[in-house]
């Protein structure tokens, strides 16, 4: 780093309390080690002064579309900082932990009634990570019948992008699905490609365009007709929790983002935890570990490890994101049976109610009640204006609000995808919608001004090209 | 302007013969607009045989990749090298400095079934909508 | 149940500030009567089902309840605990945790839109920049979910490069991470062999060979013969590594490694039960574009001024999808930010420091342990911080008793290592610690001795 100086000390360095044992063979030794040298003071008010240059949930409003960020509890942060949870090694022995196991056998209960489903692991360590173990639940689950010649994944056109990716890693081809002029499935383009090399079903429910599929028991049963796995991509969950239980609907394998929808604060981009739950048929596949309950005669109760069946494997060295399951665990256990179908009420309301004020400023391409997200398209500011969804989003900021998820999903031409979450007051939604207005209006008078935001940050627009072009990742020494 | 003497796909890559039997493969002037600021171009190596309509290589934006398709078919005789060190070539001047390859044509009388540029300009005006 | 039964809940959460009033406005404002209007594309016999889920509770009545649930769980400082194996316990600064849990890197996204996210994007060159730096290699990108992914990841990426579909795992690799390996390899296809300790054997089918250094044992491979070997076979040198041991030890890079992982949790991460981690990734600059993950780079802003973006973005999935070099999205930012922080406060001479205490500490403990009557350690081939017991009796025995002495002992590898127990010391192991786990060592020896007699 170029504000080291030669010779100082970030940290206080423990001295050595065993006596001094024989050198280790020199030429296993490196000779060298080029590493920062900073005082702690000098550290903390770099960091402190770079944090600054952040948008965050607890400063901005962050309607940043499919990502859920909703406001983190403070005591959650504190609870998974406990030392009976955050110093426990992972390798202890079951009777030492029984704490760590209890409160994650709960969490697996809660999760599968909540999504209506058999069972739980917590292994994934992100939703990609449960979309992959889903796969590859759904590839064990064929081969187990002796059914070899599934080796088709049907994903939507509107799916995120970990979806194809995740069935690719997962061994399968990907055969991508139109969506229809509603926003639903396209049940004729589905009939079409329906086989018996079908393995399964991705779908997003809510879709990534915020809209619930009406076609979705017709879908299942077309799916299940024909021998395939209904997964379910449960990103979108914050719209359906306590409202609808997609289990009941004949889903096959679901995940959840825990970090989205049961607030693991983001962190700049993780770390996550991406549960997976399944039907009773695919109980056996799930990946390894899964926590169980035993009743001793003495009637005390001891929670272990059990390895299902047939299960897929392990998705990481340990148990997954522990970290992030207490949290989760806390915030369900706050919200309770009463608080949990608030959650996606008031996600809903909010996103409608952005929705219909909105309506006719951007252009609204799925016209019809959305679910915890709206998708708009600023293709009439571009027509009109030769301003893009970009140039909305960079103004956003001037006005101290993260941009939405743009140009996502891609069939949306010109996307702006919004999504307030239940955490958000009417005062602050409000506040966006006038802004959102008054960005439009600015877009016919002075384009420009929306060209060349933000115009208050530490860095104007930044040149991608050049970064990708002459990639820069390191500093050298 | 698309320039007259040259053939177009579908897939906007262009063709061209230069004097001496070679012809000259690029993207269009159209294509490299979509993609926007192009950062990166993988060519396959010199010496390999490309087919017509079947992906050859990718060529990269910021935040697009799309493959490239062979106008006709034929042996790779040189790639264009300052594609690595600068890739906006390829947005600076598509039909010229911005080209791909050069190749010896396999079978010249598929260069009938590609477009003349101004069916190419009817062609994209009808894309653009 | 009624339909609309949630409409007028009386429940309220801190975390949802809609009042009755403010949905009542909204809704009318939307147009519709009542919240299940909202949900009328739902098929109307499942809306609304009932929740097994236990009631709302209070903050304080929730931190009890945690308290509790914690409380049933052995703490290192209540015991003396030996356990590594991929999960290691060091010192962490505070700054870590004061800094990393700011507002400001605690509570954003992913870092898409640079203008509003420089602080994350430049932690992020900084941790790939101390990466390079500790691994000698010449870039990083910005982690993975933990050091078991991140293996299994370099894999796939070797299979990319060499186009081959086999590989080679020294038998000395951790067994967590083979297993984790078979989860990712198997649906692919992707063939595994199995390296017999020290014996060269690699050949052309390989995409690469994995070595762990020091490996799970703790002991030092003879890499320099390992990556001959696989490089003359026209493979990958993949090397899985501890960060902590790279303070004092050479680097991957200098035995011509290509790929280089490793578990970053040492590098002021808690042990957290398993996870959060960080998995570090670096590779040779020829690979960059068939990396996983994330990358940041240092750019120009409209006004010539540096900042960072990520890039290279078009090997990602939210671009080339099902034909992405990984299908990871939200990785560990944050647990990569408290590693950046670390880093930077144990800096050049820290982390220098620290490897030497494991190692002293480390060596102090296995000389006194092979001294015991009845237990053996082989002080003869190099070994950092880990080392294996050879125990008189089971380990499994042998940790029982120990607990019940307040110390945890090592990891039971008696399935590879007859009576093997795995141990770790750290510099958080005291003296005194140390010295109480070779007492209790003699006593159940001298204790197992009677009791067989
Ligand atoms: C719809 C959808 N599916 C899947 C994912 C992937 O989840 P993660 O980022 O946790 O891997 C996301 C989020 O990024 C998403 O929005």
């Amino acid at each position: 780093m170029d504000r080291s100086v030669a010779g100082r000390i970030g940290t206080t360095l423990p001295k050595l309390d065993v006596p001094v044992q024989d050198d280790p063979p020199k030429n296993l030794l490196r000779e060298s080690l080029e590493m920062p040298e900073l005082s702690e003071s000098e550290i903390v008010r770099y960091l402190t002064q770079i944090s600054t240059f952040n948008f965050s949930i607890d400063h901005n409003f962050y309607p940043l579309g499919s990502c859920t960020m909703k406001y983190n509890p403070k005591v959650n942060d504190d609870i998974a900082a406990l030392p009976g949870f955050s110093e426990i090694h992972p390798l202890q022995e079951e009777s030492t932990v029984q704490g760590a196991l209890k409160l994650m056998h709960h969490l697996q209960n809660i999760l599968a009634d909540i999504t209506g489903m058999a069972g739980t692991s917590l292994a994934p360590m992100a939703g990609a990570e449960g979309e992959l173990a889903g796969m590859l639940m759904t590839r064990a689950y064929h081969q187990r019948n002796g059914d070899t010649k599934r080796t088709k994944i049907l994903v939507p056109d509107s799916a995120h992008g970990t979806n194809p990716a995740s069935a690719v890693m997962a061994g399968f081809e990907v055969i991508s699905l139109n969506t229809d002029s509603k926003g639903n499935t396209d049940i004729e383009a589905l009939k079409y490609v329906l086989s018996d090399e079908i393995a399964g079903f991705m779908l997003t429910q809510p879709s990534t365009l915020g809209l619930f599929d009406t076609n979705i028991l017709e879908v299942v049963n077309m799916v299940r007709d024909v021998g395939g796995i209904i997964y379910g991509d449960g990103a979108n969950l914050n719209a359906l929790v306590g409202k609808l239980k997609p289990g009941d609907l004949g889903f096959d394998i679901l995940h959840s983002n825990l970090h989205k929808t049961f607030t693991q604060p983001h962190g700049g981009g993780g770390p996550g935890a991406g549960a997976v739950m399944v039907s009773e048929r695919i109980l056996p596949f799930l990946p390894t570990p899964v926590i169980d309950r035993q009743i001793d005669k003495s009637n005390s109760e001891f929670y272990s490890f059990t390895r299902p069946e047939h299960t897929i494997g392990k998705m990481g060295a340990f148990h997954g994101n522990f970290g992030a399951l207490v949290r989760a665990y806390a915030y369900i256990r706050t919200l309770g049976k009463q608080g949990v179908p608030k959650v996606s009420e008031d996600a809903v309301i909010n996103a409608n109610y952005i929705r219909t004020q909105l309506k006719g400023i951007y252009d609204l391409p799925y016209d019809r009640t959305c679910m915890h997200e709206v998708v708009f398209s600023a293709r009439n500011l571009k027509r009109d204006y030769g301003v893009t969804a970009l140039d909305v989003s960079k103004r956003l900021i001037d006005y101290g609000i993260h941009p939405p998820t743009m140009y996502f999903p891609l069939i949306v031409e010109e996307a702006l995808m919004i999504e307030p979450t239940e955490t958000e007051s009417k005062e602050t939604i409000d506040e966006f919608i006038d802004i959102m207005k008054k960005i439009a209006q600015e877009a016919e008078d002075d384009p420009g001004l929306l060209k060349e935001a933000p115009h208050n940050t530490p860095n104007t627009r930044l040149d991608e090209a050049l970064a990708a072009r002459e990639p820069d990742l390191r500093w050298n020494k | 302007m698309n320039p007259s003497e040259f053939k177009f796909s579908e897939e906007h890559e262009w063709v061209n013969s230069t004097n001496n039997g070679e012809f000259t493969i690029g993207i269009t002037d159209f294509a490299a607009g979509t993609l926007g600021d192009v950062v990166f171009v993988e060519l396959p190596e010199v010496g390999s045989e490309i087919k017509q309509f079947e992906k050859f290589g990718e060529i990269e934006s910021v935040k697009a990749v799309s493959d490239l398709f062979a106008p006709i078919s034929g042996t790779i005789l040189k790639k264009n090298e300052n594609l690595t060190s600068e890739p906006e070539l390829v947005n600076q001047d598509a039909y010229g400095d911005g080209w791909l390859i050069t190749i010896a044509p396999k079978d010249l009388t598929e260069l009938d079934s590609l477009m003349s540029s101004q069916d190419y300009g009817k062609f994209t005006e009808s894309q653009s909508h | 149940m009624s339909a609309d039964q949630n409409t007028d809940l009386k429940f309220t959460s801190p975390y949802t500030p809609n009042t009755k009033n403010d949905r009542a406005e909204m809704l009318k404002a939307i147009g519709v009567k009542t919240v299940d209007d909202l949900f009328r594309d739902i098929p109307e016999n499942y809306l609304n089902p009932e929740l097994k889920i236990p009631d709302a509770i209070s903050e304080m009545e929730l931190v009890q309840e945690m308290e509790e649930l914690a409380g049933l769980n052995a703490v290192p400082g209540d015991y003396a605990s030996f356990l590594g194996s991929g999960a290691y316990r060091h010192f962490i600064p505070s700054i870590v945790n004061r800094l990393a849990l700011r507002s400001e890197f605690m509570t954003c996204y992913t870092p898409y839109q640079p203008e509003v996210s420089q602080g994350t994007l430049q932690a992020h060159f900084e941790f790939q920049s101390m990466v390079c730096q500790l691994t000698g290699m010449d870039v990083a990108n910005a982690g993975m979910y933990d050091g078991s992914t991140a293996l299994s990841e370099a894999v796939l990426m070797a299979c990319r490069v060499t186009k081959k579909s086999a590989i080679n795992v020294l038998d000395s690799v951790s067994p967590q991470y083979k297993e984790v390996l078979k989860t990712f390899l198997d649906a692919p296809g992707i063939k595994m062999d199995s390296l017999k300790d020290g014996m060269a054997s690699s050949n052309e089918s390989h995409a690469c060979l994995i070595v762990q250094q020091p490996n799970y044992f703790g002991y030092f491979e003879d890499l320099t013969t390992l990556s001959d070997d696989i490089h003359k076979a026209g493979g990958l040198l993949i090397v899985l590594t501890d960060p902590i041991s790279l303070g004092m030890y050479k680097t991957p890079a200098d035995y011509g490694a290509d790929i280089v992982v490793a578990e970053g949790q040492s590098l002021g991460i808690s042990t957290s039960y398993g996870g959060p981690y960080v998995g570090l990734f670096a590779c040779k600059q020829d690979y960059i574009r068939q990396m996983p993950g994330r990358i940041v780079g240092r750019t120009k802003d409209t006004n010539g001024e540096t900042g960072y973006v990520l890039t290279l973005q078009t090997r990602e999935q939210h671009i080339r999808r099902d034909r992405a070099t990984s299908n990871i999205c939200t990785s560990v930012g944050l647990i990569a930010l408290m590693s950046t922080i670390y880093m930077i406060s144990q800096g050049k001479q820290g982390l220098k420091h620290i490897a030497n205490l494991c190692y002293q500490k480390a060596h102090y403990a296995a000389a006194q342990i092979n001294d015991i009557q009845g237990y053996s350690v082989n002080l003869d081939r190099p070994f950092f911080k880990e080392f294996v017991i050879s125990c008189p009796i089971s380990p499994a025995k042998i940790n029982k008793r120990l607990l019940s002495k307040k110390i945890i002992g090592g990891i039971d590898v008696s399935s590879q290592i007859k009576n093997g127990m795995l141990v770790c010391i750290t510099e958080t192991n005291s003296r005194q610690e140390i010295d109480s786990l070779v007492t209790a060592l003699r006593e159940i020896s001298a204790e197992i001795g009677s009791d067989e007699k």
